[in-house]
């Protein structure tokens, strides 16, 4: 049977009308078969505009749509909305874009632009005609969180949402929460004391019961899709119970083991059993595996493997024969705040970084200043222990340098380095501060205050210029640099030279970026959907972003980010199931050959192979539309719903028809 | 073996002992230097401008001829000759556009096929420093050694590709295979002032006498090099430095096959030390290495 169809056409003021003549336009489509109905108005997104369309549809039981206005961008929800109020299948409505593609780019060729408009017109009402009644498709949700990565970007999304009444699992690789905040003194612009910061929002996720800490952990396999996400974490052993350790170190004391302290940047040396660092929630020692004699000793057969730690344990907490596990996460939700690492100074031999020790990076030289660090808090050299007087802080250290190292800003190393030098020189009150910047980024609220009163107050001697070379020449550093203002070449002897190293995404991020199915960017940073207005999204749906994983940022940015992205999962969670539009991929079932080849084009993991019948289904939830495996598959199994071949077909005729008679 | 060999213009003249040397060791070594006939001069500079086309037809006639012998290597012993023919082989393999204009202009066919190597490379590479040291006759026991790169033999790197550019080690293990001891500077990559020699004698003198302080500092009884450009600075820049810096004391400045030959027990007196402004003989017979 055929539909009876009605075009609507609107003027939008004179954006359309001064170059489409639409008195024109509703007499030709009147002409067009299947019409039962044409008329134009002059803003049919108004209310009394939208009330002639479904008084239309009601009047005369209207079965297909055209309103041809504006981009359907701009409102193909709203007469589909408008054309589901009285009782027509919102999907049998169509948008025939005459103002963008049309009206604003003909502007000076009236009968053109008119001609142009009515092809627009009949091939959209082809379109209709082909067109079937759709409903949206229903999606369970489980409203459980996963947040991987225990920084403060981890922690703060966690607290919002546990807060909020969802259960939520952190996972972190390390054996603490905390993050690199953990490792840093002071904040900037305020000088706020961060272990105390921190310590506060730790014991905020350890008391909260919704919450659940995957200490040593890493995501194994991610299944499933936005609502119903399957998540497998492999947890490393926990060597230690905490339930029988008493935390009195006996076992810290007898390990043989002496290596770099990660945690202190290389300024300590740790057991392979040791605190992870000095917070009361890293009481409980943590055995590390790989620095281990036990271990080690099980691969050389006649070694007797060490056990001192097992052995002198008082309350037999120590179990060197624990296993790696692996536990399963039902949830809705995936936030990844992964978080960086410093960029390796050992790729900047010209700085002796790795050969001279009193080179060190930025976050080794918090480890001074922290109250609880490896020197309680004195800035002194790491090869002699003396108080350094003339301290180099050499900002943009591998950023800023597309030729070989990191195109982008880190966009944080300007404020801190400020903080450090301030730092410093409060500490130091005869020492002089010297910073070599290219540019002082100070642009948030309080940064270039705080940066003008260290130059005038804390007298830091900034010198612009990128430092050529440091080389060690008897107990001093000789830093080779250029003051470009005055257009000098300057040498300085320092006692101690910090680095702010390009920030990078952490280690392993490209890979588990792959499994999560997220898309990087050619530095490995997770990529936002939107950099503008879908800030925290990544591009598959039910996975969100926080933190330094995305792009560089200090802490204020970051749990920004971590706040919004706890916002957007709970706008999520405020229903009880999703709705995802039908507008998706559909298999014929007798032409599919079970080729695979959509399965690997699909970017969101939308395709999967059914191992009973050997087609290649379709995950209604995941599939976005988009496309691709349509153009892919070989023997055109694949269809999208509603915008199927046969209608393009259609649709491109109509549009050659008509130019061939203008 | 037989390698290929472009000596180049100054290794006849003022840095003969560089190539003498060069050339006998190979010998005791067990492979022959093959000089290219008729070769002209590299141009000793690469053109730093991109579309300055005609100071690379001199180096890519030379590696030309290199390909039209039959082979596919070519051995130089001078840092400057290296460079530039190292770095015009890269554009001839990479850049087909340049490629095009040069091997039309000269009428060759030549694509990059020769590999450039430098003799210190074709001992770490070819022969090896471990059969080096196993041929090595009188080790230079208890001689410390100052290793200067400069630049020319090391940069750019992504073009030369020699060894790293911060902290290259070649030249301290070619070192160590002669039984002497190398010691660490931190001004062994640095510039030795090159040219401003004949435009800003004070510019070169400044930038020899840093070099040469630094290795004195480090405990070295004499400096090595690659390059007649850095041995002509280091050693002849010397009785300026002495001028300004009464303290500075003088330190002999060898070219590295000069030390090769002693290592291999060549007569010293075939070495061309009369020719170097310092004389290294009183401290190379005080080390018990020439008698």
């Amino acid at each position: 049977m055929e539909k009876k169809l009605g075009v609507f056409i609107c003027w939008c003021g004179s954006n359309i009308a001064s170059s489409v003549d639409v008195d024109k336009a509703v007499a030709e489509a009147k002409k067009l078969d299947g019409v039962v109905h044409a008329e134009n108005y002059m803003y049919m997104c108004s209310d009394p505009g939208q009330q002639k369309v479904k008084d239309t549809i009601s009047e005369k039981g209207l079965d297909g749509v055209v309103v041809a206005c504006c981009s359907p961008r701009m409102h193909e929800n709203t007469f589909r909305k408008a054309a589901g109020s009285v009782g027509l299948n919102s999907y049998l409505l169509e948008i025939a874009n005459i103002r963008e593609q049309c009206s604003w780019v003909h502007q000076n060729n009236k009968p053109l632009a008119t001609a142009k408009a009515v092809s627009i017109i009949e091939g959209t009402l082809d379109k209709v005609k082909e067109n079937l009644p759709l409903e949206t498709i229903t999606i369970d949700l489980t409203k459980r969180v996963c947040v991987v990565g225990g920084g403060i970007a981890g922690i703060m999304s966690a607290l919002d949402l546990a807060n909020a009444g969802y259960e939520v699992a952190i996972i972190e690789k390390e054996p603490a929460i905390g993050g690199h905040m953990a490792q840093i003194s002071q904040t900037f612009p305020f000088f706020q004391n961060v272990p105390q910061l921190l310590q506060k929002k730790i014991e905020e996720v350890n008391a909260n019961p919704r919450i659940k800490l995957y200490l040593n952990s890493e995501v194994d396999v991610l299944e499933g899709y936005v609502g119903n996400f399957n998540v497998t974490i492999r947890t490393q052993p926990a060597f230690v119970d905490p339930a029988k350790c008493t935390a009195c170190g006996k076992c810290l004391e007898v390990c043989p083991v002496s290596v770099a302290d990660e945690f202190n940047r290389g300024l300590s040396r740790r057991g392979a059993i040791f605190r992870y660092n000095q917070t009361e929630a890293a009481r409980i020692p943590v055995l590390m595996q790989s620095d281990c004699l036990y271990f080690s000793a099980a691969e050389v057969a006649d070694a007797t493997s060490c056990r001192a730690c097992a052995d002198i344990c008082p309350e037999q907490a120590i179990d060197l024969d624990s296993i790696r596990t692996l536990n399963d996460e039902f949830v809705g939700a995936i936030v990844m705040a992964t978080g960086y690492d410093l960029y390796s100074p050992l790729k900047m031999p010209e700085y002796g970084a790795g050969q001279l020790p009193d080179v060190i990076d930025a976050l080794a030289f918090e480890r001074l200043l922290d109250p609880s660090g490896p020197t309680g808090g004195q800035v002194v050299r790491p090869s002699d222990g003396r108080v350094p007087k003339h301290v180099v802080f050499i900002q943009c250290v591998g950023s800023r340098d597309p030729e070989r190292h990191k195109a982008y800003c880190s966009r944080a190393c300007c404020m801190y380095t400020a903080k450090q030098a301030r730092l410093y020189r409060q500490q130091v009150k005869d020492g002089t501060a010297y910073i070599s910047y290219m540019d002082i980024r100070s642009d948030s609220r309080g940064f270039e205050e705080f940066v003008q009163q260290g130059m005038e107050q804390e007298n830091l001697v900034y010198i612009r210029g990128r430092v050529a070379k440091v080389i060690a020449e008897g107990d001093y550093l000789r830093v080779f640099t250029a003051d470009t203002l005055s257009s000098r070449q300057m040498e300085i002897e320092a006692d101690l030279v910090v680095l702010a190293m390009a920030m990078e995404p952490k280690a392993g991020t490209r890979e588990l970026a792959k499994k999560m199915n997220v898309t990087i960017d050619g530095d490995a940073f997770l990529s936002e959907t939107h950099i503008k207005l879908y800030p925290v999204e990544s591009s598959t749906k039910g996975v969100y972003l926080a933190g330094c994983g995305q792009s560089p940022k200090d802490i204020t940015d970051t749990v920004s980010q971590a706040l919004a992205t706890a916002g957007k999962i709970q706008l999520m969670f405020s229903n009880e199931t999703l709705i995802a539009d039908p507008l998706i991929a559909e298999v014929k079932s007798d032409v599919c050959s079970g080729c695979g080849i959509c399965i690997e084009i699909c970017p969101y993991g939308a395709r999967l192979m059914n191992n009973f019948t050997r087609i290649s289904d379709v995950n209604q939830a995941v599939c976005q539309g988009c496309g691709a495996c349509i153009a892919a598959c070989p023997n055109k199994a694949c269809e999208l719903i509603n915008s199927t071949s046969r209608q393009f077909i259609r649709m491109i005729g109509d549009f050659a028809g008509k130019a061939e008679a203008v | 073996m037989k390698y290929p060999y472009f000596p180049g213009c100054t290794l006849y003249t003022k840095a003969k002992k560089l190539d003498d040397a060069g050339r006998e060791c190979s010998q005791k070594l067990g492979f022959e230097l093959d000089e290219l006939k008729d070769w002209t001069c590299c141009g000793a500079t690469f053109p730093l401008v991109n579309d300055y086309h005609i100071a690379m037809s001199g180096p890519t006639r030379i590696l030309a001829d290199t390909k039209a012998r039959g082979d596919d290597k070519l051995v130089t012993l001078c840092s400057v000759c290296f460079n530039v023919l190292k770095r015009t082989n890269h554009v001839m393999r990479n850049d087909e556009e340049r490629r095009a204009k040069i091997t039309d202009f000269i009428e060759r066919d030549y694509h990059g096929e020769v590999e450039v190597l430098h003799y210190l490379q074709l001992l770490r590479d070819e022969i090896g420093f471990d059969t080096l040291r196993e041929k090595v006759v009188k080790p230079l026991t208890g001689l410390k050694v100052a290793c200067y790169y400069g630049c020319l033999l090391l940069r750019p790197v992504k073009e030369i590709g020699l060894d790293a550019m911060e902290n290259p080690t070649i030249f301290e293990e070619f070192i160590r295979a002669l039984g002497a001891e190398p010691v660490e500077f931190p001004y062994k990559v640095e510039c030795c002032g090159a040219f401003q020699t004949v435009h800003s004698m004070t510019t070169a003198t400044r930038c020899s006498h840093d070099i040469l302080r630094s290795a004195k500092n480090s405990g070295a009884d004499l400096v090595i090099t690659t390059c007649p450009l850095c041995q002509f600075n280091l050693d002849d820049r010397q009785p300026e430095i002495q001028k300004s810096h009464t303290a500075f004391s003088a330190i002999p400045v060898l070219y590295f096959t000069q030390l090769l030959a002693l290592a291999l027990d060549l007569p010293a007196a075939g070495l061309g030390f009369e020719r170097n402004l310092i004389d290294p003989l009183p401290l190379l017979k005080e080390k018990g290495i020439v008698s």
